[in-house]
């Protein structure tokens, strides 16, 4: 039922995008994501990295060009359909868009209470997960009060709680330093090794090399895969990641110990 | 029904803080003509039952009290007569004096006035006396009679309560549109202002009725809040204008006063308030997000 037709989780076919009567932003992008691949977006500032991901979470509509997603064309899909296909995506904000007004908890709590998943199962997912980004002793915390970088790991931890199939992150580690931006991505690695798909838009060229995922790249709209479809989480890759999450964990816990 | 906790903070709005004084001065007013009809309503049925089925019959004062005392007993025969009549009862001088004390002030109908005798007839439940006829007939016997069967008069009287009581409930059916116009707008208001929250509880999945259970929980809290104040300023008013009713009665008015079933219809005002209030918030909010992406 989720892949009619087509197994890739999202499929771009010549889509364009303007917003209002500007220039086209987004022009004759053509790509496909196989379910469980992992992909950077790189590309320069204003090249059209966010924009291409707000097509992809269903914040845009293209201006032409078809759009599947989970073999759905959205062209054709009904606005009541759109939450169950939203729930199946998880979101890191370029700017978080974390609601100001609820602790750290209740946010990362909203996509299981908007899914109906029962509060006591809640309680324990979200404190666990908070735990694991270091945010342990600041889950009652509002989102105004935390740094910037608590703030990022409070977003990500929001997008990754529901376990979803298709994770998009934009720039998600902006405001972190590189070790915890290590920890972060070996997070999406690990929701990868479970059969995420995964896009992370950075400019972090970096961790890029040091990750070695295929690459999707934006250039004054168009986009160049100079590695499609290439399945991503190789060997190397999972193997690298169990270490590194165990490493992250012990680091974990002597970082709430001080 | 109602949101155990809110995801947006709709409670610490400007809004939120309006609109239930907003609603307690609506249920104010609501409960006063609600409490008016009400009265009127039982008013008009009471004289309804007990008017209809009497007449009154007059006789023309003679020039000695013996004649008056023939005059008396022949129209009783032939009322006693009819069979429609179950009871006919001369009014005794008493109870004459004090109908018309009112109007003339104490002491003031004497044994030197000349007064018509008035008969009480009761008509059996359903029976059907031509006033008119009946008229005519006593006329023939005993010169000087008259029949009142209270029929215009009454039909005046309940045509002028029924018209108060379509005024009243034509407020209470517009004070119910003011208060949903009310909601309507800081819905609208609460909608634009959390836009971007609600933006991103879209994003992460949630359906309109999600977001729009937190607006009807609102509204339904704010209206009951709201209304219970309204209800608090509406009886001590009620109460005061009862007092005066009493003092002022004096015989004119029969005894108005609200019952028990009444208070319950008045505290029902709050609920009815509360739940045009969620209803309301609940189908603005499904309507407007249903134009948005
Ligand atoms: N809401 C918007 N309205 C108009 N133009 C926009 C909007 N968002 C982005 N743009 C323009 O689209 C281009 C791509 O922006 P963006 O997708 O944010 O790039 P990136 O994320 O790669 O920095 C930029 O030129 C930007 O100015
Ligand atoms: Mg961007």
């Amino acid at each position: 039922m989720i892949t009619e037709g087509s197994d890739c989780v999202v499929r771009f076919e010549s889509v364009g995008l303007r917003y209002g009567l500007g220039p086209e932003v987004l022009q004759d992008i053509s790509f496909a994501l196989a379910p469980g691949s992992f992909h950077f977006l790189l590309g320069a500032s204003g090249a059209g990295k966010s924009t291409l991901l707000k097509l992809m979470y269903l914040a845009l509509k293209p201006t032409r060009g078809l759009i599947s997603l989970f073999g759905h064309n959205m062209a054709t899909t009904s606005r009541r359909q759109l939450p169950a296909l939203r729930r199946r995506i998880g979101v890191v904000f370029q700017d978080f868009r974390l609601l100001h007004h609820l602790s750290a908890f209740d946010n990362v709590a909203l996509p299981l209470r908007v899914a109906g998943v029962r509060e006591n199962e809640i309680r324990k997912h979200v404190v666990e997960l908070l735990t694991w980004v270091g945010l342990k002793d600041h889950v009652n915390i509002r989102p105004t009060i935390l740094s910037g970088g608590q703030q990022q790991r409070v977003a990500i931890a929001r997008a990754v709680i529901a376990r979803p199939k298709l994770l998009l992150a934009d720039e998600p580690t902006g405001n972190v330093d590189d070790r915890m931006a290590m920890r972060l991505m070996h997070l999406f690695e690990e929701l990868n090794k479970l059969g995420t798909t995964i896009v992370i838009a950075t400019h972090n060229e970096t961790l890029v090399r040091r990750l070695g995922h295929p690459r999707l790249r934006l250039d004054a709209g168009c986009l160049d895969t100079d590695t499609p479809d290439q399945p991503a989480a190789g060997e190397t890759a999972a193997g690298a990641f169990a270490a590194a999450t165990s490493g992250s964990r012990a680091e974990q816990s002597s970082e709430s110990a001080a | 029904m109602w949101a155990r906790r809110s995801d947006l903070p709709l409670d610490h709005d400007a809004l939120g803080r309006f609109l239930p004084w907003l609603i307690a001065f609506m249920v104010y007013l609501a409960a006063l003509a609600l409490a008016g009809m009400l009265l009127l309503n039982t008013m008009a049925a009471r004289w309804d039952r007990g008017m209809g089925d009497t007449l009154t019959v007059q006789i023309a004062p003679a020039d000695t009290p013996e004649q008056d005392a023939l005059r008396v007993r022949a129209t009783l025969g032939i009322l006693r007569s009819i069979p429609g009549v179950a009871r006919a009862q001369l009014i005794d001088e008493g109870r004459l004096m004090d109908l018309l004390e009112p109007w003339l002030g104490p002491g003031g109908a004497t044994k030197d006035l000349p007064l018509p005798r008035l008969i009480d007839v009761e008509l059996k439940p359903g029976a059907q006396v031509d006033a008119a006829a009946l008229a005519t007939r006593l006329a023939a016997a005993v010169p000087g009679t008259a029949v009142d069967d209270h029929g215009v008069w009454l039909e005046r009287l309940i045509r002028l309560i029924r018209t108060v009581e379509a005024l009243a409930t034509a407020v209470l059916l517009l004070i119910g549109l003011a208060t949903a116009g009310t909601v309507v707008f800081t819905t609208r208001t609460g909608l634009s202002i959390h836009h971007e929250a609600i933006e991103v509880l879209h994003l992460i999945g949630a359906q309109d009725t999600y977001v729009a259970r937190q607006f009807a929980g609102r509204a339904l809290a704010m209206g009951l809040r709201g209304g219970v104040i309204g209800l608090v300023f509406a009886v001590p008013t009620l109460l005061g204008i009862g007092y005066l009713a009493a003092r002022m009665q004096a015989g004119l008015l029969p005894d108005v006063s609200l019952g028990p079933q009444h208070w319950a219809a008045l505290a029902g005002l709050p609920l009815v308030v509360a739940a045009i209030a969620m209803v309301t918030a609940r189908l603005t909010v499904m309507r407007t997000l249903a134009r948005m992406l």
